[in-house]
């Protein structure tokens, strides 16, 4: 027992559990729905997965030192609108540059939620939901009513959702997927590796021992904001590239699924505890379940909020209750062990 | 001498603030419409936004508890949608509309329960909520639009009640003074501030916290049950997206009211005052022609700077203290 409890950290216990869970929804609708698990559904989840995986790791960030992003959705309105607008007046530009002024556009904006949320003191929820009607608001105006039509923009950025990197079988696994993961990956690294990563987890933990060691707390909060921005200018960029055609309510609601796949895939909303792989697995379960229960003959598609809704609230539940309990039992065994090796010293 | 002092004191506090602010907007706006001070666009003014002026005066309790509630807009819809699939399927309105406050009542408490005794985190809770709340409202209606009321219950909403008030704007202004009743002259109402304050010191002066939160989430789904049930009388028909993101405006009307995020301070008078800039800035903006969506970002800037004003306010004078201390200790 003392052997696997070195072995495993509480928060890998985590990561297992949701990857069965993610095994139990498969075969549950697989048993359910007939020729369930197919080449087209694989693609329909993967590209969805693919944008807001990307906005699950945004929205760790920020999460990790106890705020919120609320303005996610209207960022990659806001930037998947006006990069398609500029495409379509320039057509011959280069894609490099288009992924740079999505994700430009997209800092720029998370650096304003940044400013006001670590140097003007304002709680970020607050911050947030006035960004959010700030920039739909910028992006509806400065519409003039038009919408970014897939005829318009140039071949690459529409061809760019079907380029595959390699399939299995006919499982195909696009560019885009390969993108999220990069994403998903480097996280994972800056996370646990990077001084950077580590100084996010101090402050959510202890905002106030956090300052007090000397950590430049305001400007992490900071610079988390601006690489949220980015990464939601990113997906900004994604949306377009997938959906071609995009109006000024594009991204709506997506700072709810991202809050949803972070808040489900582990990472705690006290701060302090949760990771990149955690928020993607999360996404994962929000995108099947929600693309299950649509072909789920049993209940009409109408259920499916109701029930997303429960089960955040259930995520929260079993991490608050559960998963402090299992800390608390590692942390207690960690003390027993060192006590044992200092009295052996002793000796 | 000591009047203008007292006056000019008064001036300086956030609530002094505030009406200096609506005097400015009340002045540009009549100069811009003569309609604009007729007793019918005041009226009107209110009843156009009176569900949500409503639901600011539980939410001042909920954020003076230093909580939150994002869930009351789907609650007011679910509360709509009920009422019009009951009414639908045969049963009385009268009864319709009292199984609707129940249902709040009971979406109240299921926010409480987890918020006060499994001790999550509220926003957290509400926020789920107020996915699964206006799920159910969508389970309800689907994506019909149903109508048809009796002629009373349209009538209720959308004539004048009592002289040229509407009946919700009576409702408004009883619910009003109940509100600053009880939460400035009555015991409940020191316990809301001191768990504002600190939670832990609350608890161990002996308030019952868990039951105050309780009663204050249950108080919510109820005025969020009614407020639904206005909205669905003034509008005459239900869908299942009514009413879909009013919690950002319901905040705004509360926090640039004085109202500090962190709890234990904050006035219904300053709410109030809030509520009326609000209401006679879109008002004045619908007047000179701005979309509803440039309201809506307008609304968004003042939320940002009714908490960043107050704040920088305080670190200034802050500053200016120590510079004082600094200066008297040189000499």
């Amino acid at each position: 027992m003392k052997n696997l409890m070195r072995r495993f950290a509480p928060d890998q216990i985590r990561e297992l559990v949701l990857l069965v869970l993610i095994a139990v929804i498969l075969l549950f609708f697989n048993s359910q729905i007939e020729n369930y698990f197919n080449a087209r559904f694989f693609n329909r989840v993967s590209a969805s997965v693919s944008i807001v995986g990307v906005l699950a790791i945004a929205q760790t960030l920020v999460f990790l030192t106890r705020n919120y992003d609320l303005s996610i959705g209207s960022i990659v309105g806001f930037t998947a609108f006006f990069v398609g607008q500029y495409l379509v007046a320039h057509n011959d530009m280069h894609p490099v540059l288009v992924v740079l002024m999505a994700i430009g556009m997209g800092a720029l904006m998370g650096s304003v939620n940044g400013l006001f949320v670590a140097y003007g003191r304002i709680p970020s929820i607050i911050v947030t939901l006035g960004t959010l009607a700030l920039y739909r608001t910028i992006l509806v105006e400065f519409s003039n009513a038009q919408t970014i039509l897939t005829a318009k923009l140039p071949d690459w950025i529409v061809d760019m959702p079907r380029l595959n990197i390699f399939s299995v079988g006919d499982l195909d696994f696009r560019f885009m997927v390969g993108v999220m993961l990069l994403v998903v990956i480097v996280f994972q690294l800056v996370f646990r590796y990077l001084p950077y990563g580590r100084r996010l987890y101090a402050i959510g933990s202890n905002p106030d021992a956090a300052r007090m060691a000397g950590f430049p707390a305001q400007r992490i909060v900071f610079t988390a904001y601006i690489l949220c921005g980015a990464l939601s200018g990113l997906a900004g960029f994604m949306f377009l590239s997938r959906f071609g055609n995009v109006t000024v309510v594009a991204g709506q609601g997506l700072e709810i699924s991202s809050i949803a796949a972070v808040v489900v895939g582990g990472v705690s909303n006290n701060g302090g505890s949760g990771s990149a792989i955690g928020a993607l697995m999360g996404a994962i379960i929000i995108d099947l379940i929600e693309n299950s229960l649509i072909r789920w003959p049993v209940i009409s598609e109408f259920w499916r909020d109701s029930i997303l809704g429960i089960l955040i609230l259930l995520a929260v539940a079993s991490d608050t209750l559960v998963m402090s309990r299992l800390r608390n039992m590692w942390a207690r065994s960690e003390l027993q062990l060192t006590a044992v090796h200092a009295e052996k010293q002793d000796k | 001498m000591a009047t203008l002092q007292k006056i000019f004191t008064r001036l300086k506090s956030w609530e002094g603030f505030l009406l200096s602010i609506l005097v400015v907007i009340v002045i540009i706006n009549s100069t811009q419409s003569p309609a604009y001070l007729s007793l019918n666009n005041q009226i009107n003014l209110f009843v156009l936004s009176i569900e949500k002026i409503i639901l600011a005066l539980v939410m001042t309790f909920i954020i003076i508890n230093a909580e939150i509630d994002l869930s009351v807009a789907s609650v007011m819809g679910l509360a709509a949608c009920l009422i019009a699939v009951l009414y639908d399927s045969g049963v009385p309105m009268g009864w319709a509309i009292l199984i609707a406050l129940l249902a709040g009542a009971a979406c109240g408490l299921f926010n409480g329960l987890w918020v006060a005794k499994a001790k999550l985190s509220s926003l957290v809770v509400t926020l789920s909520m107020m996915i699964a709340y206006r799920g159910v409202a969508r389970i309800l209606v689907e994506d019909r639009s149903i109508g048809d009321f009796p002629e009373w219950f349209d009538a209720l909403g959308q004539k004048p009640f009592l002289g040229p008030l509407p009946l919700s704007m009576i409702i408004f202004f009883v619910l009003l003074v109940i509100a600053i009743i009880i939460l400035q002259y009555s015991a409940f109402g020191r316990r809301v501030f001191v768990i504002g304050n600190s939670s832990d010191v609350a608890r161990y002066s002996g308030v019952k916290v868990a039951s105050v939160k309780l009663t204050l989430y249950i108080a919510s789904g109820v005025i969020a049950a009614l407020a639904g049930i206005l909205f669905a009388a003034r509008l005459g028909a239900v869908r299942g997206d009514m009413a879909l993101g009013f919690e950002l405006d319901v905040i705004t009307m509360v926090l640039l009211g004085g109202v500090s995020i962190f709890g234990g301070s904050g006035s219904l008078f300053g709410v109030l005052i809030s509520i009326m800039i609000i209401l006679n800035l879109r008002n004045g903006m619908a007047l000179s022609n701005l979309s509803g969506h440039m309201q809506t970002g307008v609304i968004g800037i003042l939320l940002i700077l009714s908490v960043l004003v107050p704040n920088l306010v305080n670190q200034m004078r802050a500053y200016l203290k120590r510079r004082q201390i600094v200066a008297a200790k040189a000499k």
